[in-house]
């Protein structure tokens, strides 16, 4: 039995990932919702080692792990995009990205 | 229950510090400070993981996430080459200021893990209820094999993917924009010539 209970592990998960989705939906610039994914992505992992710890078992930093390599992924697409997005438009701001709006 | 162990303390300050450097990241103007206040965000939830008794997830939380994805962060912030509209607005030799939060957060978690380094009974309880590297590489390439290999497969995708969108376009970059450029621009002045064509019909 963890010294931490599970609660409050689960309860800053929640904070962080709530502070990372505010920062997705209120920030323009493009890097800051990709730190703010970051965020949330983190969040889900103390979520996953709590509960790995409460219940003594290896799978929630199995878990942590398959999310790392997750985030090392959407990281480096998401930030040859951003390359891309600065090489064309010379500027970081999500709104430019809206050609497909009807 | 009102008396809090001394781990428990110092797992709602790391908790504590995690929150607000994470407020810092996503209410920050300058990109090179928020990603300072990520990095600081990021050892804050290693302490955590360290003191929920997952010594391995805290070190893969430094070394990959603070010390590689945040690079890769910073090669990237690096290439947009932002520095000359950020250092117009930004005040001259208050640089100390500047960099006050992220030291102060960042030196409460050193005299952190120092503490729990020093102090002998935290340590014995810690390691009773540690989940070590040994049962994690067991259950990582044993239950877990598929899903290792599918993640491979993910960093595969993203290396090819990665390397695809930021590739420079060749020597030839300037004359293709520019042939595009025209070609675009002659198509505009036909489309127009051609409505104003309608229009006259």
């Amino acid at each position: 039995m963890s010294a931490i209970p599970l609660n409050h592990v689960l309860i800053l998960a929640c904070i962080l990932f709530a502070i990372g989705f505010t920062g997705v939906i209120v920030r323009k610039n493009t890097l800051f919702i990709l730190m703010s994914l970051e965020v949330m992505l983190n969040a889900v992992g103390i979520a996953f080692i709590g509960a790995g710890s409460v219940w003594q078992q290896a799978d929630g930093q199995v878990m942590f792990i398959l999310i790392l390599t997750l985030a090392a992924a959407e990281v480096a697409v998401g930030l040859a995009l951003l390359i891309q997005m600065q090489k064309r438009f010379k500027s970081l701001d999500i709104d430019l990205l809206s050609k497909l709006k009807g | 229950m009102s008396y809090l162990s001394p781990l428990q303390w110092m797992f709602y300050l790391a908790a504590l510090l995690a929150v607000i450097a994470s407020i810092k990241v996503i209410s920050g103007k300058n990109s090179v400070h928020a990603l300072l206040y990520l990095v600081v965000s990021l050892l804050a939830v290693a302490v955590c993981f360290y003191l929920m008794g997952a010594p391995f997830a805290a070190g893969l939380e430094v070394i990959v996430y603070a010390g590689a994805i945040l690079v890769l962060f910073v090669f990237a912030i690096m290439m947009f080459g932002l520095g000359q509209d950020e250092m117009l607005h930004a005040p001259k030799i208050s640089s100390l200021r500047l960099w006050l939060g992220p030291v102060i957060i960042a030196t409460t978690l050193l005299i952190q893990l120092l503490f729990v380094i020093d102090d002998s009974e935290m340590q014995t309880k810690l390691t009773s209820m540690v989940i070590d590297a040994k049962q994690v590489g067991i259950s990582l390439y044993g239950p877990y094999l598929l899903a290792v290999e599918i993640a491979s497969f993910l960093l595969l995708a993203g290396l090819i993917a990665g390397y695809h969108f930021a590739k420079p376009d060749g020597p030839d970059e300037h004359l293709g924009l520019q042939k595009n450029s025209n070609h675009h621009s002659r198509q505009h002045s036909l489309l127009g010539s051609s409505h104003k064509s309608g229009a006259n019909k």
